[in-house]
């Protein structure tokens, strides 16, 4: 690709580096404490277990899907994944049932959409109440904390002085962005949700390929729950509550298309560093958490406002 | 042609309601009318009649306000008006009774024919009393047996037609358009829709009257003007015509040389199709084609042409029926089926069905074939950059690169781009429905050029066309379908286009 072409076809993003970068410098001339190294690894920590999930969302909303139930399923997959440690088993067994039980959530999710036939958001609004119900009864309602340190380590361990959450957000990334660019089930999730019946009519398996999207967004909401436990030192039954929405929000915010059919990967990994980096930023300038709310709820309107305006434009 | 409205006693009564001067339509890269006069007279049924795109659709949304005219004049009752939406319209006592029914079936008949203006006895609460009585009047005068009351949901396609038409009349309208009222509806229904529309006559409304039924014109018409190829073609009392008449006016056309045909060595059989039935679609379909040959597929809206095409290419189910390619039975349960055998589907509408428009170009290309690019999953770009490169090049597709979006081509460019596609899936039977349709006529030659390409190579094209000189100018043999059926199947060479179009409309059954 032309070094200009590059430029053009990814405008987007760059709009929205651009805009992450103003708050970063605005940030950085209001507070002393908001550009140091420390703090700033600091917010990449803070923002993987968001930014691992709003991959899976990512691929769902290309896809012209939705996810609701991201947060249930994290916190479902946490409470399975500390009774597994609790119990004794292997930590690489654990961490896989971790994903394995993310994954067969979405799995569900997709079926339900696919072969059900059930709109995105009412199967996974579904998920949402099932998924969190079950990790209330599996605990009953109660905490699982205190695991060993080889475990905890994948929030607390560092490599090269890079935290292992923010590792592991960066591994996801690269991975992600080779699946949408380089393999068929990336190309196909932008032709589903670009045009499903064209899609179907050029041979494309469609209902397998959407059921393929939901599970893998499951997987990473298992991922993330392996994060949230091993920082917490906790699994909690009510962990991730309102998730899905911060995940949406990052996704959309990242130039990602609620009709589906457009969307880059870096843009959400931007979009959800922008989220963090507003919510350290507002911290640090000790504003209240009420306000918190209104500021980051604004900056979504405001930039789907903007990108809506800009495409416009374009056309 | 003259008009033959001056010079008859009555023409004293039956005075202009409405006179479209020289109206021109344009839509980018079509001429959709092309200087057409057209006048409605008070209280008359006035048959509008035409082949598929002869432009009668597009008249009427001028009048109804759906569409703008680009050039002439609209007068209604004596005054030059500009109609510029469909509201104004009604305003003006102008109805349109579509095919597909705008009533909301939850709600019931007189809920109906009120919606938006119901009658209230203070702000905020209806009248029902009031209100069903006036809708019972109303449907009363039409002459039917619709109690006011009862569910939409529950009323036969010509009651709603009929609610329709009463809430056409709630809204004083003067003239009322109808468009092909009859093709849902059974004999004993027809006969109460023209009792309804005598009503209508009596009352002094006009009405503009689709239809393809030419046995229907003698019983309800008063007059007819036929459109073809966007012009006016003529005006005439229907009595003063006969059958052949109307089909000659609609096809009349000297050929011209726009179609670059070439004929090609018709090879072995590539596809046979025995016995295809689906209930209600298509019944007992039962045809051959051959490598390098273009059977063309004729037949009005609604005859089962693409229906056919998708059940060839496994994308509806059949009920029952063979489907032999290359003299082999095969079984099609799906799209992905019937590409692995070779066969390549351009659909009807490339915008909804052929293409991803945020994709890019290349990605569209090979959209069909990413299975040839890639190992376990993984694309390989540079294979897939040379092949979509190939085909750009070789066909000729105008983009500023690969990467463009297929969103910003040209329709004829667009086209191609779904043609490369199963070129790219070594389609060696192709179905292309409308395959010319909303293109400029440069690229539309480009295209048949295209098609003699393919045909040379050994492919077979099944091409489904509403353009009669298409089929004549293209095909090497004509299929014409009718109501789901084969109404014949003719050498190119050794049939007119008023044939094409008695087998099209059933019209021979009548005529002998």
């Amino acid at each position: 690709m032309q070094y200009k072409e590059f430029i053009l076809h990814n405008a987007r993003q760059f709009g929205t580096l651009f805009g992450l970068f103003v708050l970063i410098i605005l940030l950085w001339i209001l507070t002393p404490h908001f550009l140091t190294i420390s703090n700033l690894l600091n917010v990449a920590q803070q923002t993987s277990i968001n930014a691992i999930i709003a991959v899976g969302m990512t691929f769902v909303i290309i896809a012209a899907g939705i996810d609701l139930s991201v947060g249930s399923i994290m916190a479902f997959s946490g409470v399975v994944l500390a009774s597994a440690l609790e119990a004794g088993l292997p930590l690489p067994i654990a961490l896989l049932i971790s994903l394995a039980v993310g994954m067969v959530c979405g799995l569900l999710n997709g079926l339900f959409i696919t072969y059900g036939k059930l709109p995105p958001f009412i199967a996974t609004l579904g998920m949402m109440s099932v998924a969190r119900g079950a990790a209330l009864l599996y605990t009953q309602g109660r905490p699982i904390s205190g695991f060993a340190e080889d475990f905890r380590s994948f929030a607390t361990g560092e490599i090269l002085g890079i935290p292992t959450p923010v590792i592991i957000m960066i591994g996801v990334y690269i991975i992600a962005h080779f699946v949408l660019n380089r393999t068929k089930l990336g190309r196909y999730t932008y032709a589903i949700g670009g045009n499903e019946e064209a899609s179907v009519l050029s041979g494309i398996n469609v209902k397998f390929f959407k059921t393929m999207i939901y599970a893998i967004c499951g997987m990473l909401s298992g991922l993330a729950a392996i994060i949230l436990t091993a920082r917490l030192n906790s699994a909690q039954p009510i962990a991730g509550i309102m998730y899905e929405l911060d995940a949406i929000a990052a996704t959309v915010i990242g130039g990602t298309s609620l009709m589906g059919g457009e969307g880059r990967i870096v843009g959400t990994l931007i979009g959800a560093l922008i989220m963090g980096v507003l919510r350290n930023g507002l911290n640090l300038l000790g504003i209240s958490s009420f306000v918190q709310q209104i500021i980051i709820g604004s900056v979504i309107i405001i930039a789907v406002l903007i990108d809506m305006a800009l495409k416009k434009h374009r056309k | 042609m003259e008009n033959t409205i001056g010079g008859q006693a009555r023409s004293q009564e039956k005075y202009p309601v409405l006179e479209m001067r020289n109206i021109r339509k344009e839509f980018p890269g079509v001429l959709a009318l092309d200087n057409v006069n057209f006048i409605l007279l008070k209280g008359e049924v006035h048959i509008l009649l035409g082949e598929n795109g002869a432009g009668k659709s597009t008249l009427v949304k001028i009048i109804s306000g759906a569409y703008q005219k680009s050039a002439g004049s609209l007068v209604l009752d004596g005054e030059e008006i500009e109609i510029k939406n469909p509201r104004q319209a009604q305003r003006l006592g102008i109805s349109i009774i579509y095919q597909e029914f705008n009533l909301i079936p939850e709600l019931t008949a007189a809920e109906n024919i009120f919606l938006g203006r119901e009658f209230l006895f203070s702000p905020g609460i209806i009248d029902q009393k009031k209100q069903n009585l006036e809708a019972q009047r109303l449907l009363d005068d039409l002459g039917v047996t619709i109690n006011a009351r009862h569910f939409v949901a529950d009323l036969g396609v010509a009651q709603k037609q009929m609610v329709e038409v009463a809430k056409a009349l709630s809204l004083d309208a003067k003239i009322i358009i109808m468009d092909e009222p009859t093709s849902a509806l059974t004999k004993k229904e027809i006969t109460e829709l023209f009792t309804a529309i005598k009503h209508l006559k009596e009352r002094g409304v006009s009405i503009i009257y689709i239809s393809h039924r030419l046995e229907e014109l003698s019983e309800i018409g008063d007059r007819v003007t036929v459109l073809r190829d966007g012009k006016h073609i003529g005006t005439h009392q229907v009595s003063n015509l006969s059958e052949d008449d109307l089909i000659k006016m609609m096809v009349d056309r000297e050929l011209t040389e726009q179609y670059p045909k070439q004929r090609q060595q018709i090879g072995d059989e590539i596809l046979r199709i025995e016995k295809l039935n689906r209930r209600g679609i298509l019944e007992d379909i039962s045809f051959s084609m051959h490598q390098g040959e273009i059977l063309g597929v004729a037949g009005l809206l609604g005859s089962g042409r693409t229906e056919l095409a998708r059940a060839i290419f496994g994308a509806d189910k059949i009920d029952s029926g063979k489907i032999y390619i290359g003299g082999k039975l095969q079984q099609v349960k799906n799209p992905k089926n019937a590409i692995n055998l070779h066969i390549g589907y351009l659909t009807e509408d490339r915008k909804t069905e052929g293409l991803v428009l945020d994709l890019s170009v290349q990605s569209n290309v090979c959209l069909a074939s990413l299975e040839q690019f890639s190992k376990f999953g993984v694309i390989n770009p540079k294979r897939e950059e040379k092949t979509a490169f190939k085909y750009v090049n070789d066909l000729r597709i105008k983009t500023p690169s690969l990467n463009q979006k297929v969103l910003f081509l040209s329709g004829g460019n667009q086209q191609k781009v779904v043609v490369s596609k199963w070129l790219c899936s070594n389609a060696k039977v192709l179905i292309f429905d409308e395959p010319t349709r909303g293109i400029d006529v440069g690229s539309k030659v480009e295209i048949y050029q295209l098609m003699n390409r393919l045909t040379a190579s050994g492919v077979g094209i099944l091409m489904i066309s509403s353009e009669l000189p298409e089929i004549m100018g293209m095909s090497d043999r004509v299929m014409v379908m009718r109501q789901g059926m084969i109404a014949g199947i003719y050498n190119t060479d050794e049939v007119t286009q008023e044939k094409i179009l008695q087998d099209a409309l059933g019209a021979v059954s009548y005529a002998v």
